[in-house]
């Protein structure tokens, strides 16, 4: 094996003629909005196909959710002040397949594309894709305007990927056109998502984590 | 005739499949051009994806030697295969290893071109491909015939009949008892088949023993492996399994966050015109209690760098937007290609891996350049393609007509006196009788009316009226 990967670099090198440089990025002007949060929330509804609620950060979370999704026997969360039947620190895997509603927080929101930056924080990421419904909280204050100001901010974040090494963005329900093109939710993950945004409630972006009563 | 065109032409037969397909792939590109317009740095941003592609490939080496010590500080194993029978090996060893029965995998065009699944399954593996499209061919023992939307050339019905034979109904019933669908009096409602499929995928994750993904992009400075995915299928075959192994070719690397960023941005809005795959997903480690694996795959990539005139191939990433755009595609369908990826990018990287077995593809093109307009990383397909053109003869692969007629004329342009004989008397063919001029032999007529030869020619005209003016 270690005669293969030799055999490959020794090729790669070469086989080079020509070297290029790496450009600038810094050069490149990414788009901006004069109001990140509302392009944000204006694409969680539409393109994204998600639910929306906003709240003020000393709002009742669990009515929220209460109210979104009345019917819902099995919610699974790690955060703390969520009422919760289940917690992906210590459900396994099977028990998360059969989740109602997973609550998680989301750590960034991209304007250009309602994206939300979910990285790993509790020990099964399962129910972040298995749960029948996802309701994501997201601070206000964490929505940036696109995607290269979205990987800035994970690069100079390395708790992001401890102490699990994943993270992902997630934009919506699980979508599929795969059947003449028609557009349907729910393919193997999320069939609905709910982007809970959190404003302080003087109107001032809390810098804080959220709190739940 | 080449194979392609044997094949386009029967697939002319049904003129309503071609116009559908033709609709359905030329409406993704109309979606990827209102993307493109509505960011302003768009050229910038392709210009930026070709110059980091560029760099990427000619420091191959170094970025793989550092993504492989960031992965394996990460946990990771990684393996190196210089060809698919070593990949497959690879993949088999790994798996049996572990005692796994059954396997769920995400969409991967590297799979395909190493026939990985064939190959599991001769060892009694069972490989569950969870990509909706892809499960879809799987169950009809279809191929792609679309590297991104692979089955959008099967239609509802069918799609439903090969479901209801696999008896994945069972649990759900009909479209109507269902309570999903759209519309419930149609037995074959996307959102219920989507449904049917949905439970019928929750089960293989559940008793899946390891899940295979592919890799989008691989980040050098950090060792994540990025999959993008709209159904969240690659997500769930890594979250449910405990086994995860990557299959990556090399030339998916990329140095680092910063020119993900640019990726990120035109993959969906190049692929299927959407400002976002549903997931970006970055792989960094394994789970907790669980093993993930890297398998880096050559397969002829690094002799392709060595290509002057092709090396470009490599910063392909697979986004499909050459094919939705090409006008021949979007006609001739998938399956006219005698390659696995068909398009612009498949004539090309058919020719790479084998140029007397794949030459059919290079008629495939009418030139017109749209694919080089649309390629996000600004591959040159259209001039590859010409290039190819030019070496058939040394391949053995030129048309016998087509020679006969460049030789022809050749002739004709050389010796002026016999040319314009030739056009003095041409009218003569008007007169001849249609059956003998209508026919298959002659390809002025084939598919379309004879042209009428005119009774002047140009240069009569032209020497007439410079005598008028003098």
């Amino acid at each position: 094996m270690s005669n293969t990967k030799e055999t490959i670099l020794s090729r790669l090198r070469d086989n080079v003629r020509e070297t290029y440089d790496m450009p600038d990025l810094g050069a490149l002007p990414p788009i901006t909005y004069a109001d990140p949060v509302a392009e944000f929330k204006q694409r969680t509804t539409t393109t994204a196909g998600a639910h929306l609620i906003e709240m003020v950060s000393d709002g009742d979370l669990n009515e929220a959710i209460r109210q979104a999704y009345p019917d819902a026997k099995i919610i699974a969360s790690n955060l703390p002040g969520v009422e919760a039947q289940l917690n992906p620190d210590t459900a396994t895997v099977a028990e998360l397949e059969r989740v109602d509603v997973g609550v998680i927080e989301g750590k960034i929101g991209v304007a250009e594309n309602a994206c939300v930056w979910i990285p790993q924080q509790m020990k099964e990421k399962a129910i972040c894709f298995a749960s029948q419904q996802l309701v994501i909280v997201l601070r206000e204050a964490d929505i940036v305007n696109n995607m290269h100001e979205a990987y800035a901010r994970i690069a100079s974040t390395p708790s992001y990927f401890e102490p699990y090494k994943f993270g992902t963005f997630i934009c919506g329900p699980s979508k599929t056109a795969d059947i003449e093109s028609a557009l349907v939710y729910g393919a193997q993950a999320a069939r609905g998502v709910t982007i809970v945004t959190l404003r302080d409630k003087d109107g001032k972006l809390p810098n804080t984590s959220y709190q739940v009563h | 005739m080449t194979l392609h065109s044997q094949r386009a032409e029967t697939y002319q037969q049904k003129p309503e499949v071609v116009e559908r397909h033709d609709k359905t792939f030329f409406g993704v590109r109309e979606k990827r051009d209102r993307m493109a317009k509505a960011l302003p740095e768009w050229e910038d941003l392709r210009k930026a994806a070709d110059q980091i592609k560029r760099h990427t490939v000619t420091h191959l080496a170094d970025y793989l030697e550092q993504f492989e010590r960031q992965a394996t500080a990460n946990g990771v194993h990684v393996h190196w295969a210089i060809d698919a029978a070593e990949y497959n090996q690879i993949v088999y060893d790994i798996l049996s290893s572990h005692q796994v029965k059954k396997v769920v995998k995400s969409k991967s065009m590297l799979t395909e071109e190493c026939h990985l699944n064939e190959n599991l399954e001769q060892h009694g593996i069972e490989v569950v491909e969870t990509d909706l499209g892809e499960r879809i061919l799987q169950m009809m023992k279809l191929a792609p015939s679309h590297i991104v939307m692979p089955a959008l050339h099967v239609h509802r019905e069918e799609i439903g009949d090969t479901f209801r034979q696999q008896g994945l109904m069972e649990h759900i019933g009909t479209s109507k008892d269902s309570g999903v669908s759209a519309n419930p009096d149609d037995p074959n409602d996307p959102t219920y088949l989507t449904y049917v499929a949905r439970m019928h995928l929750r089960q293989q994750f559940m008793e899946a023993d390891a899940g295979m993904t592919g890799a989008n992009f691989g980040i050098a400075e950090t060792g994540d492996v990025v999959v993008c995915t709209n159904e969240g299928n690659a997500d769930m075959s890594t979250s449910i399994p405990k086994l995860h192994i990557v299959s990556m070719g090399i030339e998916k690397l990329i140095p680092n966050y910063q020119a993900m960023g640019v990726f990120q941005r035109l993959l969906a809005r190049c692929g299927t015109g959407q400002e976002t795959t549903v997931y970006t997903s970055h792989f960094r480690g394994p789970r907790p209690g669980g093993e993930m694996h890297i398998v880096l795959v050559d397969n002829g990539r690094s002799q392709i760098l060595g290509n002057p005139e092709h090396w470009q191939t490599l910063k392909c990433m697979r986004c499909g937007a050459c094919m939705n755009t090409c006008p021949v595609y979007r006609r001739s369908a998938g399956y006219s290609y005698t390659y696995f990826i068909p398009g612009p990018i498949g004539i090309n990287l058919g020719m790479l891996r084998d140029a007397k077995q794949y030459s059919d593809n290079v008629s495939a093109c009418s030139l017109c350049c749209s694919c080089d307009n649309v390629c996000p990383v600004k591959v040159d397909l259209s001039t590859q393609i010409y290039r190819w053109r030019q070496q058939l003869d040394s391949l053995g692969k030129a048309s016998p007509m087509k020679k006969a007629m460049s030789q022809g004329m050749t002739f004709l342009f050389k010796h002026p006196a016999v040319y314009h004989g030739a056009v003095w008397i041409s009218p003569v063919v008007n007169w001849l009788p249609a059956p003998l001029i209508q026919q298959k032999l002659n390809p002025w007529a084939y598919a379309h009316q004879m042209m009428k030869f005119p009774q002047k020619s140009f240069h009569e005209l032209w020497n007439k009226e410079l005598k008028n003016e003098k």
